[in-house]
């Protein structure tokens, strides 16, 4: 187990710079989600991490040696690939044992450790087969098996579940989650899913466009995104945004488009008129006598709660609600959005207000 | 309404002996067979049944010949020539095949690397194979010539050699000869082919066995040999049977000779049957190759059947 410094790393193809200047501090022992769109760099990152990619400038260190110019072989690290990349021609028990094989060690110690991982993960029954005989799930675990069979101090995920289907995958994320727990390895975890991230992650860092957004806990970018971008990535239904002003004349209010009146906890540090965006949560509104008139469009139940989508102020906008309202399309409610929890963003910079 | 029924009654008939024809599955399914079946008993199965009979018979050029049993092979048993031509063919087919393989599997290794100009190297690469085989030994015979072989000349003038040397009048130069123009000949097929089978390994495997601790040379035995092996079964088993039944290079750059030092089971059929006029003869000597054949694709059939990681689950 070690911790892992990417210090103000770049990396360029050609004249094309995919990633500019990322900072991550990564604890011992972290579970570490790195979450974004694709083509954000995420996963050219989790390879430079990997060693199977150049680092263009800056330092990557694991533990504390810089590992810029160090052989794969040599990080001390093991990798979950999208596909698995297991080697077709051996059995489950050989794909796990092989690190260990190359490195000469004998077929007791191997033979010993490949049990021990295979009972972590239930693949003991399997030892023998080859991973065509496998099932998706099976051949995921084999891929993690012979991550833990190494003892490696940082183990990287690159999308590991995006193969699987969706039933699967929340089960598999379960699993991965309690390997941590017990193994406390440190844990680089690649996705494009923030689900993946928000369920499993100590840290999550959301990247977008070659730049680290925002990092932090969870609930920490849920609550406080810096900007609009983590706002509406974080978070599913993803937040509704409305462009207007901040209107400050006796208690703050929020006017946004075609006259719509939105409230606001105070008024912020911001003048009156000033253009902003006010994000609002799906299940930070409530019907209220004193709310923005809304008109419904489809309503979408899940059992659980109920997601309503309607037009306010001319905008379409989601709300979720836990308690069973009897809405139709067509009909006028009343929208309130919780003051208290809303988010303001400057219109041109994005940034949180 | 009587009168007007008849007719159509009687067309119904008539048309439903075709239509029952044609609705039924097996009699539909034996027409679309009959061009495919044509072509392969005119074509294949007609030639082949033709060698065998002519094999068991004395026939001449211009003459049906008579049934004469196993005679004709009888005679070849105690024939020289035909051991010395077995012999050139096992050797030509073996020294051709091994170096091909290597030079092939070298090739598609350097192709599959990131090389600048890369897809100019492997058009030249493709190049042995796109010249016509007799244009190619043509070529390889001037280049052996006793007189004016460039080759010759290029070592005369570095001060290898001090006399030219005489590469189709010995026996032993003769078939390394010829081997090495089969090979220029045969490494495109090999190399193309093995290459075309190591892009399909996926990358990713590379990069775990990096991961793993991989040095280069156990990537290659571990991963490229072992995901290659079903492709190189295939290849060297085209590459054995081309080379085993190889006639034009043979016929054009020695015609078998000197003293019959190159002469393959082909050629040497083809100059008693056609050359010589003893159609009989050279039947069994190219029927004498069938047994070598059908060995070498049972090899292979064996070789090839598919290993158990490539078959999918059983369960």
């Amino acid at each position: 187990m070690s911790s892992v410094q990417i210090r103000d790393v770049r990396k360029s193809f050609g004249n094309f710079e995919v990633l500019h200047g990322v900072s991550i501090p990564i604890e011992d022992g972290q579970f570490v989600v790195l979450v974004g769109p694709s083509g954000c760099g995420k996963s050219t990152l989790l390879r430079m991490l990997a060693g199977l990619e150049n680092i263009t400038s800056g330092t990557i260190s694991i533990g504390d040696r810089v590992v810029n110019n160090v052989q794969p072989k040599e990080r001390d690290i093991a990798m979950v690939f999208q596909n698995y990349a297991l080697y077709p021609h051996m059995t489950v028990g050989e794909n796990m044992g092989f690190s260990m094989k190359l490195r000469g060690e004998s077929t007791d110690e191997i033979n010993k450790r490949v049990k021990r991982a295979a009972e972590i993960l239930a693949l003991s029954p399997l030892l023998e087969r080859y991973p065509r005989q496998l099932s998706g799930g099976q051949r995921q675990r084999v891929a993690m098996g012979r991550a833990i069979v190494r003892d490696p101090q940082v183990f990287l995920f690159d999308e590991p579940l995006s193969n699987l289907d969706a039933k699967l995958r929340v089960a598999m994320r379960t699993e991965i989650k309690e390997l941590h727990q017990r193994l406390k390895t440190t844990t680089v975890y690649v996705t494009h899913d923030q689900i993946e991230a928000m369920t499993m992650a100590d840290k999550i860092v959301v990247m977008h466009d070659g730049i680290v957004e925002q990092m932090g806990t969870p609930l920490e970018l849920y609550d406080k995104p810096d900007n609009q971008f983590v706002a509406g990535f974080i978070g599913s239904p993803s937040m509704n945004f409305l462009k207007g002003h901040v209107r400050v004349n006796g208690v703050a209010t929020f006017e946004g488009p075609n006259g719509v009146k939105l409230p606001l906890k105070n008024a912020p540090a911001a003048s009156d008129g000033r253009p902003v965006v006010y994000g609002v949560r799906p299940e930070h509104f409530t019907i209220a006598d004193d709310g923005a008139d809304a008109e419904i469009v489809v309503v979408e139940p899940t059992g659980s709660e109920t997601q309503v989508f309607a037009k306010l102020g001319g905008e379409q906008v989601v709300a979720v609600f836990r308690e069973r309202h009897q809405f139709n399309p067509g009909d006028k409610v009343k929208l309130k959005p919780d003051p208290s929890v809303v988010h303001l963003f400057d219109e041109a910079t994005g940034k949180r207000v | 309404m009587a009168v007007m029924a008849e007719p159509v009654a009687a067309h119904v008939k008539r048309s439903s002996l075709w239509t029952r024809a044609f609705e039924s599955r097996n009699f539909l399914g034996a027409m679309f067979m009959v061009p495919a079946i044509a072509i392969l008993i005119l074509f294949l199965a007609y030639p082949l049944a033709l060698g065998f009979w002519l094999g068991m018979t004395d026939a001449k050029i211009g003459g049906a010949g008579r049934y004469i049993g196993f005679q004709n092979f009888v005679s070849l048993s105690k024939d020289s020539v035909f051991w010395l031509s077995v012999f050139n063919t096992i050797f030509y087919t073996v020294a051709a095949s091994a170096v091909k393989f290597a030079i092939g599997l070298y090739l598609a290794l350097l192709l599959n690397e990131r090389l600048p100009f890369k897809s100019i190297v492997r058009a030249i690469v493709l190049l042995p194979f796109v010249v016509p085989t007799v244009l190619s030994a043509i070529a390889f015979w001037w280049i052996y010539d006793s007189q004016f072989s460039i080759i010759s000349w290029v070592l005369l003038k570095a001060g290898l050699i001090t006399h030219y040397i005489d590469f189709l009048g010995d026996p032993w130069n003769a078939r390394w000869s010829v081997v090495a123009a089969n090979i220029w000949r045969g490494v495109p097929f090999v190399a193309i082919t093995l290459l075309a089978g190591l892009q399909t390994i996926s990358p990713s495997l590379y990069e775990a066995a990096n991961l793993d601790g991989a040095t280069n040379l156990q990537r290659f035995r571990h991963i490229t040999l072992p995901m290659l092996s079903p492709i190189i079964a295939v290849v060297m088993t085209f590459s054995v049977l081309m080379t085993f039944t190889d006639f034009q290079l043979i016929y054009t750059i020695t015609r078998g000779g000197p003293i019959n030092a190159t002469h393959l089971m082909a050629t040497l059929s083809f100059q008693r049957a056609i050359t010589g006029g003893n159609l009989g003869e050279g039947a069994a000597i190219s029927n004498a190759m069938i047994p070598f054949l059908v060995a070498a694709i049972l090899l292979s059939f064996f070789g090839l059947q598919r290993s158990r990681w490539q078959q999918g689950g059983r369960d």
